[in-house]
């Protein structure tokens, strides 16, 4: 077999201490994607520094903030009584992805950082500018039915499959980093990247660096939250196409909106022109259908997925129309 | 099997077992010194092997040997002309992509999946096609019947009918993707002495398959398969990668274990073919079917031919007295497909029942009320009266319990926001089979009866099906039978395939059971006892520890004189998201119409999950291909989507359970494939009724509703 060191540590400290001593080291939380990546012979560390006993599994208020530790698993945060109550577009998020048993051992971290689940990723006799670049991608001009609608480029046009990052980008999360330098924190929305000529980075996480918790700024959002996720059956797929949709609304007026979509583009797709145009509407089924035309504009299919272009308009205003009638 | 646990005679009599883990399946075996074996797979689509590199994986740590068509042990069957063409280890050709060319065996399964990455090949590629579809349109690309063509009275008669529709049906390939991976383990001892456990629907063909490639005499190979995780048909061959395990372990003379992966199951061991189909059905204006046209391409490879059932059911099912129907196959670079549940029958429906659906909208009459207005009172095709035959009751019992009434003839009537509810109907029809097979009954003193036959159990409940028809007719206790299978020492049984097991083997249990009752019956006499002594005095007074005798059992002339058939009718009830295009299965009604039910929870089993499987191929199953390339894109459970609990609602079962007088001595007819036969067709039909779109091409996924007008 391919040979590993198995190396276990119990402080941050520690464990970027090994990450940077060794180039081809990666961390191990829950293992749910990485494993896979290493059986298909995608990905090949010499070394796995297991972190799961790094204590960062906390879920707590603080001041306006609910902090997450990167380590707390998906299903301890999804049936989190705070984050049900203050942040349900999260639990809801947390639970439409996978399956109860991978979210069991599934952390926030390793969540944020999955890979893409684009089949020609994963097939290593398939060209993929993500796994190798300069390889070509497979998925243009082929089976693309999954792939990504918003800012696409020549070399990549996978989507980012996580279901929980977007209701975080659609919640103003802030991913806190550290290395040996110290911390540093960054806006969910600027945590993942687009493809563009660098496929092969999903996200801005520098190699010596490591997700260590999730700030999240309280909200009024609670009441009229959804997370909608349309797929190919009901559970433990990926998604079509996702939308987290949350209104403030008072005095039949949206004060505050979040909207953001999965499934359609290498990140977690914020809808900021939607969001902007519904502030201060009424939340009638007309104005929904104006924030969904809205957030299309750019949209582009690759064939097989022309598809999203009309079923995530419709998600959207589907997501829209459920989270204003929670009562 | 011993301690079992049965709190209720119907209980299945291995199901502590298999909840409990202590079921063995092929893999579980542990033999002194097994080896592992990993398969290294072809990663073109056609051509030739030019060079195989395996030095590096030889000199790889554990590795005992690789082997290819570079040093095939001796195989003297593939030294004989004809047959496949692609015999494992004896051919440099590319047949398909995936396609295995050599074993690496090593002292772990690690190791040798490390190995096999090493081993190294180079190609001749040639030109292929895996698209089935662009074969057919290709008028210069090889087509092949499938089965004779069929005609009766006119032909094309629906194009010049009153009312008619015309409509094409398309299938994807769906892969039976049984829970278990696919397999064996070989021991190939000094002598010629052959041991494997194997995953399989047959341990006797297995066994027949290894005595031809090997050429060794039949007694020498015993085959075990006690347990199987799921078959669904793809066990009802030995595939050549078994062959290649037998042939890694005689090379070494040790035991040599190969697991395939689930990748691996994608390509190697069949798959539904997919299918294009067109129908046409011309119908008088009072509802009276005058013509069915049913022409069919089916999926094969071009190295070794599959056919199945695709048009069968046009030809009887219905009355109509001009009926013609076509099968045609067209190879292309894949690997070859096998029956999967329902086979080509499942296909055949899919397309048929939709098409009635569709005829019945044309006249707008009610489907219901259209199907039982053409249903049959005689076979046409084989000019036959019907065994028996009771679709009528079935549909009444179906409807009834669907809430048929609620229905609205005119699509897109029940609507509350933006779900739309709507009721489709099916049926779905197997011949009703009963082979030869033979059984052995061994009645003991301590109370017990031990039964033996070659048969198998892939999760029917062939062992629990068996007892009950042993209990009711010896009147012992179903915890003190045994019925032992899955063993190829056992005496001679068919394969279990084609819903024929019960019916087969049920029948030598049968004759075995009254032989038994009769031979203590006469020791009773003849020793002075009452007539209704306790077969245990009996042979206590005869000095006697067990009488035991064996029954060969085979149809007789009643199938000559009938057309025998199992028949299920499917309702089923779904509700259509309108922005989403999502449906959801919101409730389902099967009714089984199979003579005598033997065994009522395995057999309710069964179509429970005929029912998940039709749900899977109505709605979520599709095996992916990259033409491009040859290559499957979502051969994995993530992406290739069995339904989950999620997906299924509350599934009634039905049964008319009344016994066939003809087919055999319980009155049962085989049910597994009718459980799953038409289902597809009844969802198409409710999706049809909720939303007025006809999705023709499954599975009918969220995209599709959004995208059909």
């Amino acid at each position: 077999m391919i040979n590993f060191q198995y190396l276990r540590t119990t402080s941050t400290k520690s464990a970027l201490s090994l990450l940077t001593k060794d180039k081809n080291s990666k961390f191990l939380a829950g293992g749910t994607n990485l494993i896979d990546l290493m059986k298909r012979g995608v990905t090949a560390p010499e070394k796995l520094i297991d972190i799961n006993h790094v204590p960062l599994k906390q879920i707590e208020l603080v001041g306006d903030k609910i902090i997450i530790g990167a380590l707390a698993s998906n299903t301890a945060v999804a049936e989190n009584a705070l984050v049900k109550e203050k942040l349900p577009l999260l639990s809801m998020a947390l639970n439409a992805g996978a399956s109860a048993q991978l979210r069991n051992v599934a952390t926030v971290g390793g969540n944020m950082m999955q890979r893409t689940r684009c089949g020609y990723f994963y097939d290593t006799e398939m060209p993929c500018n993500k796994r190798q670049p300069g390889s070509g991608c497979g998925a243009i001009g082929g089976f693309n039915r999954m792939h990504a609608i918003f800012g696409t480029s020549d070399k990549c046009i996978a989507v980012h499959p996580s279901d929980m990052c977007v209701a975080l980008v659609a919640l103003d999360a802030v991913a806190v980093l550290t290395s040996a330098k110290g911390e540093r924190k960054v806006l969910f929305k600027d945590f993942h990247r687009l493809a563009g000529d660098t496929p092969q980075l999903d996200n801005n996480l520098k190699s010596d660096e490591m997700i260590i918790r999730l700030e999240i700024p309280l909200n009024n959002l609670a009441k009229n939250s959804n997370y909608l996720k349309v797929r190919d059956r009901a559970s433990y797929a990926f998604a079509l196409v996702s939308v987290a949709a949350a209104l403030e609304i008072s005095n039949n007026r949206i004060s505050d909106v979040r909207l953001a979509m999965g499934g359609v583009a290498h990140k977690p797709w914020r809808l900021t022109a939607s969001e902007n145009f519904l502030k201060g509407k009424e939340p009638s089924f007309e104005n929904f259908e104006q924030a969904a035309k809205l957030a299309m504009t750019d949209a582009k299919g690759f064939g097989e997925n022309d598809f999203k272009l009309q079923m995530a308009p419709n998600t959207i205003i589907e997501a829209l129309t459920v989270a204003k009638s929670k009562a | 099997m011993e301690n079992r646990i049965v709190k209720d005679e119907n209980d299945r009599v291995d199901g502590v077992y298999k909840v409990t883990g202590k079921a063995k399946y092929f893999a579980e075996y542990e033999l002194p010194g097994l080896t592992y074996g990993v398969l290294v797979t072809s990663t073109v689509t056609k051509g030739k092997i030019t060079t195989l590199d395996t030095k590096a994986a030889e000199k790889a740590p554990g590795v005992l040997a690789v082997i290819s068509h570079l040093n095939k042990p001796s195989a003297p069957g593939y030294e004989q002309e004809g047959g496949s063409p692609f015999k494992i280890c004896y051919t440099d050709k590319i047949f398909f992509n995936g396609q295995p060319i050599a074993i690496v065996v090593a002292n772990t399964f690690e190791r040798a999946t490390y190995a096999a990455s090493l081993v190294k090949a180079t190609y001749a590629k040639e030109d292929f096609n895996t698209d089935f579809e662009k074969a057919i349109a290709d008028s210069k690309a090889k087509k092949l019947q499938g089965q004779p063509d069929y005609k009766r009275g006119v032909e094309n008669a629906y194009k010049t009918a009153e009312v008619k529709i015309e409509a094409k049906y398309h299938l994807p390939i769906e892969t039976h993707n049984p829970m278990e991976l696919h397999g064996i383990i070989a021991d190939w001892r000094p002598n010629n002495q052959v041991t494997v456990y194997a995953k399989t629907q047959g341990v006797k063909a297995t066994q027949g398959t290894i005595a031809n490639v090997f050429k060794i005499p039949i007694e020498n190979i015993q085959v075990n398969s006690e347990f199987v995780g799921g078959g669904f048909g793809m066990a009802l061959r030995t595939w050549p990668l078994e062959i290649a395990t037998v042939m890694a372990s005689k090379h070494l003379g040790k035991p040599v274990k190969l697991v395939i992966t689930r990748m691996q199951m994608f390509t190697m061991v069949g798959n539904r073919p997919a299918a294009v189909q067109t129908i046409g059905l011309g119908a008088s204006k009072d509802g009276k079917l005058t013509g069915i046209t049913h022409r069919a391409f089916g999926e094969t490879s071009a190295y070794e031919n599959f056919t199945e059932g695709v048009v069968n059911m046009a030809k009887f099912m219905y009355q109509c007295d001009n009926v013609n129907t076509q099968y045609t196959v067209v190879p292309v670079d894949l690997g070859v497909p096998i029956w999967m549940r329902g086979p080509g029958e499942a296909t055949g429906a899919f397309a048929l029942e939709s098409a009635i659906d569709e005829m019945a909208h044309a006249l707008d009459m009610d489907p219901l009320e259209f199907r039982i207005k053409n249903d049959p009172e005689r076979d046409q095709q084989r000019d036959k009266p019907f065994s028996d035959k009771n679709i009528k009751e079935a549909y009444k019992i179906g409807a009834q319990k669907i809430g048929w009434n609620e229905r609205k003839n005119k699509p897109g009537s029940l609507v509350e926001g933006q779900s739309k509810t709507g009721f489709g109907v099916s049926i779905g029809v197997f011949n009703a089979n009963r082979g030869r097979a033979s059984v052995k009954g061994i009645l003991k003193a301590d109370g017990s009866l031990v039964l033996q036959s070659a048969t198998s159990d892939i999760g029917p409940g062939t062992g629990t099906g068996m007892t009950l028809i042993a209990s009711k007719i010896t009147g012992i206790p179903v915890g003190k039978i045994t019925f032992e299978l899955g063993d190829s020492s056992l005496p001679p049984a068919p394969s279990q395939g084609g819903s024929a097991t019960l019916s087969t083997v049920g029948s030598a249990v049968n004759d075995v059971c009254v032989s038994l009752k009769s031979t203590i019956a006469e020791l009773a006499a003849n020793s002075n006892m009452d007539a209704t002594s306790n077969f245990v005095d009996v042979l206590k007074k005869n000095n006697l520890p067990s009488i035991e005798v064996t029954k060969q059992s085979s149809a007789g002339k009643e199938r000559e004189e009938y057309s025998m058939y199992s028949f299920s009718i499917h309702f089923v009830k779904v509700k259509v998201h309108s922005l989403t295009g999502v449906v959801k299965v919101d409730k389902i009604v099967s009714v089984g119409d199979s003579g005598t039910i033997v065994s009522p929870k395995t057999a309710r089993s069964q179509m429970v999950g005929g029912a998940v499987g039709g749900v899977g191929m109505a709605l979520t199953e599709e095996s992916v291909i990259d033409h491009r390339y040859g290559r499957y894109i979502n051969n994995n459970f993530a992406d290739y989507h069995v339904p989950v609990n999620a997906d299924i609602p509350e599934i009634e079962v039905h049964f008319i359970n009344k016994p066939d007088p003809y087919i055999n001595p319980m009155g049962a007819k085989g049910m597994g494939e009718i459980a799953l036969i038409g289902f597809s067709a009844a969802v198409a039909n409710a999706v049809f009724n909720a939303t007025g779109k006809r999705i023709r091409t499954l599975p009918i996924t969220p995209d599709k509703i959004l995208s059909s007008s």
